[in-house]
C-alpha cells in the first residue's frame, strides 16, 4: 500500500541498530528499520543464542540436517555451519534428505541439496522410500490417489528420517522448523483438543527418550526473516510446492497467524510463550512406548503405523490404518476429514511437528 | 481397538449417520443409536413426538434436532447442571446479573429469573420456609463515555428498553442498577469523563484499549455488586465467547492465566464470578431469543480491527467449518489446570442451613491439594507466572513500582511504551484499580487454615 512512502521515507533513515549504513529493510519481528549487515548479524546472535540458552547440542556431536532443499533447511544448513565455525561448537554436521520419490517435486529438490553439499561441505546422505519401503511417492499415490496421500507420506517420513540418522550415527537431527509453524502448532492442538500434543509441542528439543532426539533451531525464527536472509543471501534454495499437496500452506491456521503478524508480530512470540506457560499437568497420559514387533521401530501399538500402511499397500488394501479406526486415533486426527472441502484448518499435513 | 467385528453398533463406519445430523457436536449427549431415522423424518430426537423446528440456521448446536420443547428444555438444562454442579448459587445468595443488553446475557437473565421463580413458588408451598430464596438484581454499564460521542438519544432509548425488560419480568422484583463506566472515577461527571478519555487515549493499541475496557467493566461490576450487598456476579459467557477468549489469550501470551478466565466460578474477586452459560453456544442462544421473542439490544459500539475482532472472525469461521470446534476449543482449555480461586469459597457462616454447606462442600471441584498464593497483575488481575515475577524483581530496581508488577501482556499493549509517560498515566487510572495494585495480594488466611485443619486442635483463633 505504500510502497512509495515507504521509499520515502526509508531513503535516508540510518539502521536503527549501527546509526552508521542505510535502513535497507524492516525487521519482520520488530519492525525495526535496519541495514543489511546488522540484519544478518542479529538473525544469526538470535540462532546463536536458542542454541546456548538451550543447549541444544554438545561439543564433538554428530548432527544431521534434515534438508529439504526449502527455505528453511537451506537457510539451517548454512546458518548452523557458519555458526558452527565462528563460535567453534565443534559439531559434524551432515545432511540428511528423504527421497520420497515424486517426479517432479522431490527430484528437482534433491539437485538442490545436492548443490548445498558442495557449497557447504556437509555430507549428504539420501534416504529414499523405495529402498526403504519399496514404494516411491508417486506409485502410492497412483494406487490410493490423492486421498490421504499426506498421511502415509508424513508416517514414512518420520522414520525414514530416525533410520537415516541411526545410518549417519549421528547425536542429534536438527529440523528447520521456524516460529510460524510452532505456533501454527499450538493453534491447531488447541483446536483439536489434543491437550498431549499441546504440552510437548513448544519443547525445542523433542523424543529424548527416544533413540535419536531432534531440535529445532529456528523455533522462535520467523519465516519471513527466514526468507529474507535466503533473500539477500542469495541462497540457492526451491521453492516449488509439492505437486501432492498444492495448496498445503493455505490452511485456515496458517492464514490467521499471517494476519495476526500483519497487526501484531509479536503474536507469533506470544504464542510460543503460551504454548510453554500452559498449566498442564504432568500426569497427561503418554501412550506406553514399545516396538513395532515387525520392525523394531518405537510404536505404541503392536505395528508402527508405517508397517500398518505398508501391510495395506502390499496387500492393496490401502485403507487399512487409515480413518476411522479408534485405535489409531493420533494419526486419524491429522486428517480429521479427507473430504474434498476446499480448506482445511491445517496447513502442513506433511511435516507435522510431532515425532 | 478398532471396531471391525460386524456386531460392533457404534456406527462408526457409518458415513451416512454423520452426515444426516451434522448438528452431533461433542458437547451433545444425544442418544446414540436410532435417532439417525427420527432426524430423517423431521422428528425430534428426543421427545420422538413433536416435529424439528426450523429456523433456517440450523446445523448448529443442538438446533435442527429438536422440537422447541425440547430445545428450551435442553438449553435450560445446561444451564441449571452448570449451577448446582458448582455450587453457583446457594438459597442465601444475592445474585447480580451483568445485563449487556445482548442474548447472552438477556438468556442468562432469563434462566436465573426462572430458577428464581421457581425457588420461589417452592418457598410459598413449604411448611417450614427453610430454604429461602436468593435474590437477583441486574446490573447495565453504559460505556458511552468510552467510546465515539454517539447520540444520547440511543443511549436513553436502550435504558428504557432495559427498564422495561427488568420490569416486565414477573416477581419477585428486581432491582436495576444503571451505571456509567466514569463513575470509576471521582468528581463532577465532566472530570470523570475526561479522565477516562485520558486514560484510554493514552493507550495506542487498539487491542490493548478494548481489553483495559473489559478489565474497567470487571471493575465496575465489582463496584455494583459489593456496594449494593450481592453475593455473585453472573456472567453472559457462552461457549463461543469462551472459545474466543481462549484464542486470544494465547495470542496475547496469557497461555499461564488462561484457564483462570474460563472456569464456572472465579473468585479472585471480593465478590465471585459465575459463569452458567459456559456450555451454551451464542447460536443457542440467539435462538432461543428468537423463538421466546425475548427482546435484546444492539448497541452501536463502534467496532475497530483489533486481535479481538480478528480472532472472531476466525473462530466463526471454524464453527462454520465443524460446528463442534467453539465446544471442542473450550475442552481443550478446560483441560489446562485451573486455578484454586476457581471455586467457590466454602461457606463457614454457620447460619447457612447445614444442608446447604454439604451441598455446596460435595460439588465443589477438588484442588490436586496444591496451596497456591498467586500474585496478580494490577491491571487485568490475571495471575502471573512465578517464573515471571523472578524475572521482573531481577530487572526492575523498585518491584514496588505500578508497571513492574503488571503481567507482560498488560505492560506490551496497555501500558504507555515510553517511561516518561508512565507516571501520567498512572495518575489517571481509576482510583479502585490503583487501590488494588496497592494491595499486596496477601494469602488468604482461611485457604491456608483449610489445608492445615487436620491439625488445629481448636475451632478458631480467637479460642488461642
Amino acid at each position: 500500500m505504500d510502497t512509495g512512502e515507504k521509499l520515502r521515507r526509508g531513503g535516508g533513515r540510518l539502521c536503527c541498530i549501527c546509526n552508521d549504513r542505510r535502513a535497507a529493510l524492516k525487521r519482520p519481528k520488530t519492525l525495526q528499520q535496519i541495514c543489511r549487515e546488522c540484519f544478518y548479524a542479529v538473525f544469526e546472535e538470535e540462532i546463536h543464542q536458542v542454541i546456548i540458552k538451550n543447549q541444544l547440542f554438545k561439543p564433538g556431536e554428530r548432527i544431521a540436517i534434515g534438508a529439504s532443499g526449502g527455505k528453511d533447511s537451506t537457510v539451517l544448513a548454512y546458518v548452523l555451519s557458519e555458526l558452527n565455525k565462528r563460535y567453534s561448537y565443534g559439531l559434524d554436521l551432515f545432511l540428511l534428505s528423504i527421497d520420497e520419490g515424486i517426479t517432479g517435486y522431490r527430484d528437482d529438490s534433491l539437485e538442490t541439496v545436492k548443490r548445498n553439499e558442495l557449497q557447504y561441505g556437509l555430507p549428504l546422505k539420501i534416504i529414499s522410500y523405495k529402498d526403504l519401503y519399496g514404494w516411491t511417492m508417486d506409485e502410492i499415490v497412483k494406487m490410493i490417489g490423492l486421498k490421504n496421500n499426506c498421511t502415509f507420506c508424513g508416517v514414512f517420513r518420520r522414520q525414514a528420517l530416525d533410520r537415516g540418522a541411526a545410518l549417519l550415527k549421528v547425536d542429534k537431527v536438527a529440523t528447520g522448523h521456524n516460529a510460524d509453524d510452532i505456533a501454527e502448532t499450538v493453534l491447531l492442538n488447541i483446536l483439536r483438543g489434543d491437550i498431549a500434543r499441546l504440552s510437548r509441542c513448544t519443547s525445542i528439543t523433542t523424543g529424548e527418550d527416544g533413540p535419536i532426539p531432534r531440535c529445532k533451531p529456528f523455533k522462535y525464527t520467523y519465516e519471513k526473516e527466514i526468507v529474507m536472509y535466503a533473500y539477500f543471501k542469495k541462497l540457492d534454495y526451491f521453492s516449488t510446492e509439492c505437486i501432492y499437496s498444492p495448496n498445503a500452506y493455505r490452511g485456515f491456521a496458517r492464514e490467521f497467524i499471517k494476519d495476526l503478524e500483519r497487526i501484531r508480530p509479536r503474536a507469533i512470540l506470544d504464542i510460543i510463550k503460551s504454548g510453554e506457560d500452559f498449566r498442564i499437568s504432568t500426569s497427561t497420559k503418554m501412550p506406553e512406548q514399545g516396538t513395532c514387533e515387525r520392525c523394531g521401530y518405537i510404536s505404541s501399538q503392536k505395528w508402527c503405523k508405517a508397517c500398518v500402511l505398508l501391510e495395506g499397500l502390499n496387500r492393496g488394501m490401502p485403507k487399512l490404518g487409515i480413518g476411522r479406526t479408534r485405535g489409531m486415533s493420533s494419526d486419524q486426527m491429522k486428517n480429521p476429514k479427507p473430504t474434498g472441502a476446499a480448506k482445511n484448518i491445517e496447513s502442513k499435513q506433511c511435516g507435522s511437528l510431532d515425532f | 481397538m478398532a471396531c471391525n467385528g460386524s456386531a460392533c453398533q457404534s456406527g462408526c463406519y457409518r458415513d451416512g449417520y454423520e452426515a444426516a445430523t451434522p448438528g452431533d457436536g461433542a458437547a451433545a449427549t444425544a442418544p446414540d443409536n436410532g435417532n439417525g431415522n427420527a432426524t430423517t423424518n423431521g422428528l425430534c430426537v428426543k421427545c420422538k413426538v413433536n416435529e424439528v423446528f426450523s429456523d433456517g440456521g440450523g446445523g448448529a448446536g443442538d438446533d435442527g434436532r429438536f422440537c422447541a420443547e425440547c430445545f428450551r428444555s435442553n438449553l435450560f438444562g445446561k444451564f441449571r447442571h452448570a449451577i448446582t454442579s458448582n455450587a453457583m448459587i446457594a438459597p442465601t445468595d444475592n445474585v447480580l446479573v451483568a445485563f449487556s443488553g445482548g442474548p447472552a446475557s438477556r438468556v442468562a437473565l432469563q434462566f436465573v429469573h426462572d430458577m428464581q421463580y421457581k425457588a420461589q413458588k417452592n418457598f410459598d408451598a413449604s411448611r417450614d420456609r427453610s430454604l429461602p430464596v436468593f435474590g437477583v438484581g441486574v446490573a447495565f454499564i453504559d460505556e458511552s463515555a468510552a467510546s465515539a460521542p454517539s447520540s444520547d438519544k440511543v443511549m436513553d432509548m436502550a435504558i428504557k428498553d432495559i427498564k422495561s425488560i427488568v420490569l416486565e419480568l414477573a416477581p419477585p422484583t428486581k432491582e436495576l442498577h444503571i451505571f456509567s463506566i466514569e463513575r470509576l472515577y471521582l468528581g463532577d461527571s465532566n472530570d470523570q469523563r475526561n479522565k477516562l478519555k485520558e486514560v484510554l487515549d493514552a493507550v495506542t493499541d487498539p487491542t490493548g484499549k478494548e481489553d483495559l475496557l473489559g478489565h474497567l467493566r470487571m471493575l465496575v461490576l465489582q463496584k455494583i455488586a459489593s456496594e449494593n450487598g450481592y453475593t455473585r456476579v453472573v456472567l453472559g459467557s457462552c461457549t463461543s465467547r469462551i472459545s474466543c477468549h481462549v484464542i486470544s489469550a494465547t495470542v496475547k501470551g496469557r497461555g499461564y492465566s488462561l484457564p483462570a478466565d474460563i472456569q464456572y466460578v472465579d473468585a479472585r474477586w471480593e465478590v465471585p464470578l459465575v459463569l452458567p452459560l459456559r456450555d451454551c453456544l451464542a447460536q443457542e442462544l440467539n435462538m432461543l431469543c428468537r423463538l421466546d421473542g425475548l427482546k435484546t439490544i444492539g448497541l452501536p459500539y463502534e467496532t475497530c480491527h483489533t486481535i479481538n475482532s480478528l480472532i472472531s472472525t476466525f473462530v466463526a469461521l471454524l464453527q462454520e467449518e465443524n460446528p463442534s470446534r467453539e465446544s471442542t476449543i473450550v475442552r481443550t482449555a478446560g483441560k489446562l489446570n485451573p486455578f484454586a480461586f476457581n471455586r467457590i469459597p466454602e461457606i463457614k457462616d454457620i447460619n447457612v442451613p447445614l444442608a446447604t454447606r454439604r451441598r455446596q462442600k460435595r460439588s465443589n471441584i477438588k484442588l490436586n491439594g496444591s496451596i497456591s498464593s498467586e500474585s496478580f497483575c494490577p491491571m487485568c488481575y490475571c495471575p502471573i507466572m512465578p517464573t515471571e515475577l523472578g524475572i521482573l524483581k531481577a530487572q526492575e530496581v523498585s518491584s514496588d513500582s505500578f508497571d513492574a508488577s503488571c503481567c507482560s501482556s498488560c505492560r506490551f499493549q496497555i501500558l504507555p511504551q515510553d517511561p516518561t509517560r508512565m507516571e501520567d498515566f498512572y495518575s489517571n487510572l481509576p482510583p479502585l484499580l490503583v487501590a488494588r495494585a496497592t494491595r499486596r495480594n496477601p494469602p488468604d488466611p482461611s485457604s491456608l487454615r483449610e489445608h492445615i485443619q487436620d491439625y488445629l486442635l481448636l475451632d478458631s483463633e480467637n479460642e488461642e
